[in-house]
């Protein structure tokens, strides 16, 4: 008598399917969108904050004065009116017609998660190495383990990356014979660390990378969300050749359209065109009239200018009330823009192991495991400014720093216990989908 | 199988038909995914033989709904505290609506780990010794001592789960005295009490219990099979991760110990219309019960629409049967 597993495939699956399992943290997060709950969890931007009458009357001359384009299929690299915006867009933070870009090489996407699997798909093998900060986008982990290529973490400080450390890593990794394809890196309001990578160290970090062999892959989300000034050029800016720049319009505009951008040396370009055509034949159509005619008719910097205000405001929020509120032992980044801060938690306290709790009295963060390929990160969290008001952010930090206690108290009686510790995992088992406020 | 219950008699279309049911799932506890899921899946099946069903949470707008209009029947597709603590089914007392399942007595009873098993064992029936205690008597005591004698008394391995909750969230077998503190530790991330069991091996049996309108029967035990040894969240729900055995490998003898043995503790419990009853079969053929769920998972991984479809049943019209019988005690 054969039993069921109920899923005939089991034996079929590719190796990269292995770990993809439903995953306790991810149901505590199915309760973080419920208004009861306060999500410091999420990464969504506050789109309530977009001129939506004027949006969403543009969206509709879209459909009615120019279906017969924007409904159709369009060109696989992306169309070239949006290339010329983006090209715009990239000038603000340096990255002109000086340093090479031009909107030939521009290639749209589906949000910043496509450029990503794209490189991914041209440079990685299996068994290949890929550094990246510890911690990093955990979306990012997702598409280098699909990729079943290992990733390697170098860890930062207040100022970003810290060269010492990727010299060493990339050369520890160089006796164990392993191949390191790139670096990914988000130097700019790094997500989930809120830190930024200082201008220094950009320049030290791309001559370490082209001593080294290593192209970088730059994604910078975030860039144009600096509320203390500008941030430091990008490494694009800095760089014509080993850079790949990677964007997106899900922070500045609008993450429902998914699209992004990758500006890619000129000889990669056609490349990442076929590849791409491979997986999607073309971005849409619609979403990218979307974009140019917001950017082309629509005060988008002035818009920029109304998100850096409510971050600015809402980070404060969440800084005052940690700093009011959190235990004693527990520390925080101070982000200078984007849209989270990380914060490392009390010895002994496991962010994982915590969550339950945490969702019983109604708050939401992202355990630090998230961030990590190789589940470390227990002792740190994610916390989002960005979607919840200064009010709800208060109460919120009011309900995690009680949680807190309690675990602390609990650890106190039980003393020092020692977690699952650090396991190989499926990226983005610990950290909530995308729909998560 | 002689002890399965009959198939349901056909329910009539036009009865049928007129019924208007409220499934209830989500709710704000840890298996809300579990409730949404489960709940989604009842939806389909009810919809499937004609009811008139709709989805709802149990949040605000709830009680409004009930006044404005009241439905026949209530399907509770909630887990965790909201649906199986009784509290729920209270309410819907107050509102004179009928549900499905046990009464808000039996379902506080059941829910409630360490008191749903002193019934059990009280009414003769097998269940591991275990120790209950919440927190604050570790930070009163003194946790070393406690847990020291814990150790002592129940031996080793031991099973620590919360004392309220399900799908396998904060449970742990500990085989080794020194990992005691840390299950205790996540156990109590998910509950103020612990249950702290003494583990038996064996095999993982569950038996639901259904009342179609002759009395409970029991369903074929389905026997569980998680690939890496443990039935944790990820073995439970995701599909390839388990193999359930419906019905269980177990000679017609050792069967019939535990399907009479699930039908005791649903009566004991003083349960109704449905119930999944936990269990573990020692190596000498002898069962003993776990736990009884009172609101058990309905999703395409959950053991009771195994069972049903073992017994040669049809999921859509059992529950059929089951609103029909609830809506009849208005």
């Amino acid at each position: 008598m054969t039993g069921t597993t109920l899923d005939d495939y089991t034996d079929r699956y590719a190796r990269r399917v292995r770990g993809m399992t439903a995953s306790e943290i991810r149901a505590l997060f199915a309760v973080a969108n419920r208004p009861e709950v306060v999500s410091l969890a999420g990464g969504a931007p506050y789109i309530a904050a977009l001129p939506l009458d004027a949006v969403g009357e543009m969206l509709g001359r879209l459909g009615s004065e120019h279906g017969a384009t924007t409904l159709q299929y369009g060109v696989g690299q992306g169309a070239p009116e949006l290339r010329e915006r983006i090209c715009e867009v990239m000038s603000l933070s340096g990255i002109d017609a000086s340093c090479g870009a031009s909107p030939e090489d521009v290639v749209v996407t589906v949000g910043g998660q496509q450029a990503l699997d794209l490189v991914a798909r041209l440079f990685l093998d299996p068994g290949d190495v890929v550094l990246a900060e510890g911690p990093t986008y955990v979306g990012a982990l997702g598409v280098f383990q699909a990729a079943q290529a290992q990733v390697a973490h170098v860890p930062m400080d207040d100022e970003g990356l810290i060269p010492e450390a990727l010299e060493v890593a990339i050369a520890d990794l160089a006796r164990a014979g392993r191949r390191v394809k790139f670096l990914y890196t988000i130097p700019t309001y790094q997500n989930p660390a809120g830190v930024t990578l200082s201008e220094e160290r950009r320049e030290r970090v791309l001559d370490i990378c082209e001593r080294a062999g290593l192209l970088v892959v730059e994604d910078d989300p975030y860039g144009q969300l600096g509320f203390e000034g500008e941030a430091p050029r990008p490494l694009r800016a800095r760089r014509r050749e080993g850079v790949f720049y990677l964007s997106t319009f899900s922070k500045t505009f609008a993450p429902g359209l998914r699209v992004g951008w990758i500006l890619a040396p000129h000889a990669v370009r056609d490349k990442l065109v076929i590849a791409s055509e491979a997986q999607i034949l073309c971005p849409s159509a619609y979403a990218q009239s979307a974009v140019s005619t917001y950017l082309g008719t629509m005060p988008w910097r002035q818009q920029l200018k109304v998100y850096r205000e409510i971050y600015r405001e809402r980070r404060d929020a969440l800084l005052d009330a940690m700093a009011d509120l959190m235990p004693e032992g527990t520390t925080w980044t101070r982000p200078q823009g984007g849209l989270f801060v990380w914060a490392t938690l009390p010895d002994g306290l496991d962010s994982k192991a915590m969550m339950p709790r945490a969702v019983a009295a109604r708050v939401a963060y992202v355990p630090g495991t998230g961030f990590y390929a190789d589940g470390t990160g227990a002792g740190n969290m994610r916390l989002n400014f960005s979607f919840p008001t200064p009010e709800r952010i208060r109460e919120g930090v009011r309900r995690l720093a009680g949680v807190m206690e309690q675990e602390i108290a609990m650890r106190k009686v039980f003393g020092a216990v020692g977690g699952a510790g650090p396991r190989r995992r499926q990226g983005g088992s610990d950290a909530p989908g995308p729909d998560l406020a | 199988m002689s002890d399965s219950p009959a198939a349901p008699p056909p329910v009539t279309g036009s009865a049928v038909d007129e019924l208007h049911v409220l499934v209830l799932a989500g709710g704000l506890s840890y298996e809300r995914d579990v409730s949404l899921r489960s709940g989604r899946r009842v939806l389909d099946a009810l919809r499937a033989v004609g009811v008139q069903a709709e989805l709802r949470d149990a949040d605000v707008a709830l009680l409004p709904a009930l006044t404005a209009d009241a439905p026949d029947a209530v399907v509770i597709a909630l887990h965790g505290a909201t649906g199986e603590d009784g509290s729920l089914r209270g309410v819907l007392d107050l509102w004179d609506v009928p549900y499905v399942g046990c009464d808000a007595r039996s379902s506080r009873l059941a829910w409630d780990k360490p008191s749903a098993k002193a019934v059990l064992r009280e009414a003769g029936i097998p269940t591991p010794d275990w120790v209950a205690l919440p927190h604050d008597r570790f930070s009163e005591l003194g946790a070393v001592a406690v847990l020291d004698r814990i150790v002592d008394r129940l031996g080793l391995p031991l099973m620590v789960k919360p004392a309220q909750g399900g799908s396998g969230l904060g449970a742990a077998v500990v085989r080794e005295a020194a990992s005691l503190p840390a299950a205790m530790v996540g156990c109590f991330a998910y509950d103020q009490t612990a249950l702290v069991e003494r583990y038996v091996p064996g095999m993982d049996v569950a038996v639901s219990v259904l009342d179609l309108g002759k009395g409970p029967q029991a369903l074929p035990p389905v026997e569980i099979v998680p690939r890496n040894g443990v039935y944790d969240y990820a073995a439970r729900y995701t599909a390839g991760r388990t193999t359930w055995h419906a019905p269980a490998r177990l000679d017609a003898a050792t069967t019939a110990r535990v399907t009479e043995v699930a039908l005791a503790a649903h009566t004991a419990l003083g349960l109704r219309d449905v119930s999944r009853v936990d269990l573990i079969v020692d190596a000498g053929g002898d069962p003993h019960v776990l736990e009884v769920n009172v609101s058990p998972g309905m999703t395409e991984t959950s053991l009771l629409p195994l069972a049903i479809q073992a017994a040669g049943l049809d999921f859509g019209r059992v529950l059929g049967t089951l609103v029909t019988r609830a809506a009849a005690r208005r």
